[in-house]
This record gives structure tokens, sequence and C-alpha cells, in this order.
């Protein structure tokens, strides 16, 4: 069964409920023995940005303005209640007070236990992004093909 | 041959299991790991883990209230 033990999620969203979601399922897994596939894509990308706050990462004037008002994982919203920004602090301080892993948190162990983050190729080039603005861990850019390659004979999700 | 104790009673999934395997990961072959956990989940799943992940599960009891010691062996 070992063979099978693997999960590969497509994280689109860069909500950071959403996030949070993906990063305890991969960190579950892969603790529990799983090969785990993360695959960033559109506003997925966020999430492994080197620049975790805002900054005016892109190529051109629109993709920088893009990148502004994207921003990264510490800045990432939340998809309900997000109230300008509150929400992800809300959802912060209840995470610590009971003593849950933060988003933060859950990504590096996602490094530590050695998941494997890929970044999606044609969203990257959309959005005006390149390899280096992304955290080193990144292994690799991908495309559809090798995604699925790299998926298959494993369980995949759409986050 | 050291034993390390890894206490995960006041953590949630994931990090029951994330901790759990990253020490298991800095073990070395023989070396020992006791894992303080609480029922429920815990104490279902990560000995189970560990024996899937080819680790020897050499004791499982129970300590106090809702704590259990699993001692795990690399």
């Amino acid at each position: 069964m070992a063979e099978n033990k693997k999960l590969s999620i497509i994280a689109f969203s860069g909500d950071f409920d959403k996030l949070t979601a993906a990063f305890t399922l991969g960190t579950g897994a892969a603790a529990c023995g799983y090969e785990v596939n993360i695959f960033f894509t559109f506003w997925g990308l966020d999430a492994i940005k080197r620049k975790q706050g805002r900054s005016f990462t892109g190529g051109n004037w629109l993709t920088k303005i893009f990148g502004f008002m994207m921003g990264g994982l510490r800045v990432a919203p939340t998809s309900r209640f997000n109230f300008f920004g509150f929400g992800p602090k809300i959802f912060r301080y209840l995470m610590r007070k009971n003593n849950v892993a933060t988003l933060e948190e859950l990504v590096e162990a996602a490094k530590a236990l050695g998941i494997n983050l890929y970044a999606c190729e044609m969203a990257m080039h959309v959005l005006g992004l390149k390899k280096d603005d992304f955290i080193h861990e990144v292994k690799d850019v991908l495309g559809v093909s090798t995604f699925l390659e790299k998926s298959e004979g494993g369980r995949t999700l759409f986050i | 041959m050291a034993t390390k104790v890894l206490d995960i009673t006041k953590e949630h999934c994931p990090m029951t299991f994330v901790k759990t395997k990253i020490e298991l990961a800095k073990l070395s072959e023989g070396d020992i790991l006791e894992v303080l956990l609480t029922e429920g989940e815990p104490l279902n799943n990560v000995p189970r883990n560990a024996t899937e992940q080819g680790f020897n599960v050499l004791s499982v009891e129970h300590v106090e209230g809702v704590v259990h010691k699993v001692v795990i062996k690399k």
C-alpha cells in the first residue's frame, strides 16, 4: 500500500482559511508517511512569496499593482469575515489561544517535513513573478502535464 | 541509545503527528522516543502511524487522566 500513499493538493486560493486547510492536510498527511505535493497556482502563489507582506512584485506597472494588492502570506485575507484585514488577526489570536498551529507554523512544518512545493508556470507569468520571488523551498516551476505526472497514483485535492 | 521525551498533550491535529514525525526523524537507529499524548485521535493514530512507518512501538501505557505514554523505538 505504501506506493499509494501520496497526496497532491492544488492550492488555488490565497485565502487565509483555505491555505490553512491545504497546509493542515498537507502536513498531517506528510506526518503520516504520505508523499505530499502542493501545486500553487493563481492566488495560491501568495503563500509561497518570499516577501510575506505587501510588495510591488511583478514585471510591469499592472502586475506590480496586482502584486501589491495580493500581498503575501502575512496579509492573506479570510474568505469570510475578513473585516478589511481584521479577520485573519482575530483567527490568528483564536488559534494561538487554543494552541492550534497558525498558518505560519504550518508552512514551517511543511518545510521541515520536506513537502514538495511547486509553483504554476502559467500563473507565475501572468502575474509577472519569477522563481526568485518565491521561498527557496519551492522545488520547481511546473505545468499541468508535469503536475499530472507527479500526482499520478495518489489522491488529488483542489483547494 | 538515547531516550527523548515529547509532550504533545497540548497540541492539536495536525501538529500532534507533525511534531512526532519530526522528532522521530531526528533520532538515530536504536534511540527511543517517549510520547505523552491524550486519548482520542492522538492515542488512536500516533502508535499506528509509527508502526506503519516502520518504527517499533514498544509500549502504550496509561499515565493519568486522559494522558498516555507511547514508547517508540527507531
